[in-house]
C-alpha cells in the first residue's frame, strides 16, 4: 500500500427525483489497498459504486478513478477498471480459455497479448487443467476465482468487487481472499463489498454507509476502538441500528 | 411422532447426485437448520419434503404423513418459503396474504394472531406492491404467507441469504418466537454464524449430511487443538504459517490466524490455544 491515490471522491452526490441515494460522501482509495465498502441494504452502495466504475453520472460532487473524471472521462474508467459483478456473468456455454479471449478482445488487447496472459493466469492459478472446460460445468468456487481473474484480464489498476464470496463454502471463500490479499499486494487497488463481517477485518480499510452517507471510515482496529466494539459485526450493528431505509 | 423423519432419501438430476442419502429427525417445537454453501442439496431437500419434488429412493414423513403417498395432506399442513421471493410482485402486502389466506380456505382473521407481531412491522405499507418493497419487508410478507393457514411445520429456505447483518438478527428473533408458540421449524443458511440460534443443526456439503448435533455437541466434538495468531500482514503470515511443516490446517478468521498441527507436534510456548467457533467445526469436517 502506498500514498497514491487512485480513488478521490469529494461530496459525491446521486438524486434520483426528490431521493438521495449518495449524499455528498468524501473518501480516498490508495494503490495496492483493500479497500472494503460496507453497508445496511439500501445505503447507497450500489449507486456509489455505479458512478465510481463510470456506469451512472453524479448529480453534484467530483471524483476521479485511476486518474480520469467521473463525468468527462467515464469511458476511460472503464478502461482502466475490473469489475466482478455479484451475479455471476461469464458465458457458460464458452470454455474457460473462450471467456478470457472474449474479455480480453473487449478490452481491446491483442491476440498475442492475450495468449500470454490467458496461460498465465492458468498456471498462476493452477487451472491448466480446466482450459478446455465449459464455464458453466465448473463448480461455485471456480466460477467466482475465474469470474475475478477474467475482470483482472487487462491488468487493472482498480478491481471492484460486489459481493464476490455468496454461497461458497468456508473454506473456499479464505481461499478466494488469499486471491485478494496476493493481487493487492502486487500493486493493484481491490474495492470490495461483502455482507460477511469477517471479511471486513481482512481490508486495510474501510468505510461504512447508513442512508446514503458515510458514516465511519477507517482501519478495522480504528473502527473498534472508536466504536468501543470487539468485532466489526458489533460496529456495523452500531451504525446500521440508527439506518432510516431499507433497500 | 416426530414432525419430521427422513430416512436414507436420495436425489439425482441426471449424472449429478443433488441429496445422497441423507436421514435425520426433527424434534416438534424446535429449529433445525440446515447449513451449508450453495449446492450442498438443502433446496433439494425442502423440496421433496414439501413434496414439490419425487425423490429417487428413500423415505420421509411429514407430521406422521408420507411424502409420497399422502402429498396433499402435507401441502395443508406445512408452510413453504422458498429461497427465491414468489410471492405476486403486482399484488399489495393485504393482497397477496389473503391470497394465500384463500388458497388455503382460511380468513385472514381466523390466523392473524399467529403472524400479528411480524404482520404490524409492515402493515403500515399494506396498499403497497409486493413488487416495491425492500429485501426485509419482502421477507417478513413472505414468512406471513407462508404461517397464514396455521402450518404446524414450516421450511425456510435461506431466509437471510443477502440479507444484512442487522436484518438477519431481526429475523432469527421472529423465528425464536414462533419456535416458541410450539411450531417445528426447518430453515436452511449459508451463515455459519446462524447456527447458534437453530436448537440442531445439520452440516452438509455436496449432498450429504457431515454431521448433526446441537450447536453444543458439535463444538465439543472437535477434538483437536486450535491455535489463534495476531498479525500485520495477513498474506505474508498466511504464506508462512502454511510453509511450516508442523501445521496443518491453517486460515484467516477474521483479523486473526486459525491454524491447527499435525499429529505428534509439540505447540510453541508462546501460541494461543482458543476454543473452536462453529465455522472452525465447519471447515475440519469439510476440508
Amino acid at each position: 500500500m502506498t500514498d497514491e491515490k487512485i480513488i478521490s471522491v469529494r461530496e459525491l452526490t446521486k438524486q434520483f427525483g426528490d431521493f438521495t441515494a449518495v449524499d455528498h460522501i468524501s473518501f480516498d482509495v490508495y494503490k495496492g489497498e483493500i479497500f472494503g465498502f460496507l453497508g445496511a441494504n439500501g445505503a447507497g452502495k450500489t449507486t456509489a459504486m455505479r458512478m465510481l466504475c463510470g456506469l451512472s453520472y453524479p448529480t453534484s460532487g467530483s471524483g476521479v478513478v485511476a486518474g480520469f473524471d467521473v463525468y468527462r472521462q467515464a469511458e476511460q474508467i472503464k478502461r482502466h477498471i475490473g469489475y466482478m459483478p455479484q451475479k455471476f456473468a461469464l458465458y457458460e456455454d464458452l470454455t474457460v480459455a473462450e471467456n478470457m479471449e472474449l474479455y480480453g478482445g473487449i478490452y481491446g488487447m491483442s491476440r498475442k497479448v492475450i495468449r500470454d496472459r490467458i496461460d498465465e493466469l492458468l498456471a498462476k492459478l493452477d487451472f491448466e487443467s480446466e482450459r478446455n472446460t465449459l464455464t458453466g460445468e465448473l463448480p461455485l468456487g471456480w466460477k467466482q476465482k475465474l469470474s475475478f481473474t477474467v475482470a483482472s484480464i487487462h491488468k487493472p489498476d482498480i478491481i471492484f468487487l460486489d459481493e464476490p464470496t455468496g454461497g461458497v463454502d468456508p473454506l473456499t471463500r479464505r481461499k478466494f481472499w488469499e486471491l485478494i490479499f496476493e493481487t493487492a499486494y502486487e500493486g493493484t487497488t481491490v474495492f470490495v463489498t461483502t455482507h460477511y463481517m469477517d471479511e471486513a477485518e481482512y481490508c486495510n480499510r474501510l468505510s461504512m454507509m447508513v442512508d446514503g452517507r458515510i458514516k465511519a471510515l477507517g482501519s478495522p482496529k480504528q473502527l473498534k476502538e472508536q466504536f468501543n466494539a470487539p468485532d466489526m459485526d458489533m460496529v456495523f450493528r452500531i451504525l446500521a441500528r440508527g439506518a432510516k431505509r431499507g433497500d | 411422532m416426530k414432525p419430521i423423519e427422513v430416512i436414507s432419501l436420495s436425489k439425482s438430476y441426471g449424472k449429478v447426485e443433488a441429496v445422497k442419502s441423507v436421514s435425520f429427525e426433527v424434534e416438534r417445537g424446535t429449529i433445525f437448520g440446515l447449513i451449508g454453501p450453495d449446492g450442498a442439496g438443502k433446496t433439494t431437500i425442502f423440496r421433496m419434503l414439501t413434496t414439490l419434488l419425487t425423490p429417487d429412493s428413500g423415505e420421509a414423513r411429514v407430521e406422521g404423513m408420507d411424502i409420497l403417498k399422502d402429498y396433499r395432506a402435507i401441502r395443508a399442513h406445512v408452510g413453504y418459503m422458498p429461497g427465491r421471493f414468489s410471492l405476486y410482485q403486482d399484488l399489495s402486502i393485504e393482497e397477496n396474504l389473503n391470497f394465500f389466506a384463500s388458497l388455503f380456505q382460511v380468513s385472514v382473521e381466523e390466523n392473524m394472531h399467529l403472524v400479528e407481531p411480524i404482520y404490524k412491522q409492515i402493515e403500515p405499507f399494506k396498499k403497497r406492491r409486493a413488487g416495491k418493497l425492500s429485501g426485509g419487508m419482502k421477507q417478513k410478507l413472505a414468512l406471513c404467507c407462508a404461517m397464514i393457514h396455521k402450518p404446524t411445520v414450516v421450511f425456510l429456505d435461506e431466509p437471510t441469504t443477502g440479507v444484512d447483518a442487522v436484518s438477519r438478527s431481526e429475523f432469527w428473533d421472529m423465528l425464536a418466537q414462533l419456535r416458541d408458540s410450539g411450531i417445528t421449524i426447518v430453515v436452511s443458511t449459508p451463515y455459519m454464524d446462524e447456527a447458534s440460534r437453530c436448537d440442531k443443526i445439520a452440516f452438509m456439503k455436496e449432498g450429504t449430511i457431515l454431521t448433526t448435533g446441537t450447536p453444543n455437541e458439535i463444538l465439543s466434538a472437535y477434538g483437536k487443538r486450535l491455535f489463534a495468531m495476531e498479525s500485520e500482514n495477513m498474506y505474508l503470515s498466511l504464506q508462512q504459517l502454511q510453509a511450516d511443516e508442523r501445521v496443518d490446517l491453517c486460515y484467516s478468521f477474521g483479523s486473526t490466524i486459525h491454524f491447527t498441527l499435525r499429529d505428534g507436534v509439540q505447540a510453541e510456548k508462546n501460541w494461543a490455544e482458543i476454543q473452536p467457533q462453529i465455522e472452525d467445526c465447519y471447515i475440519a469436517l469439510s476440508r
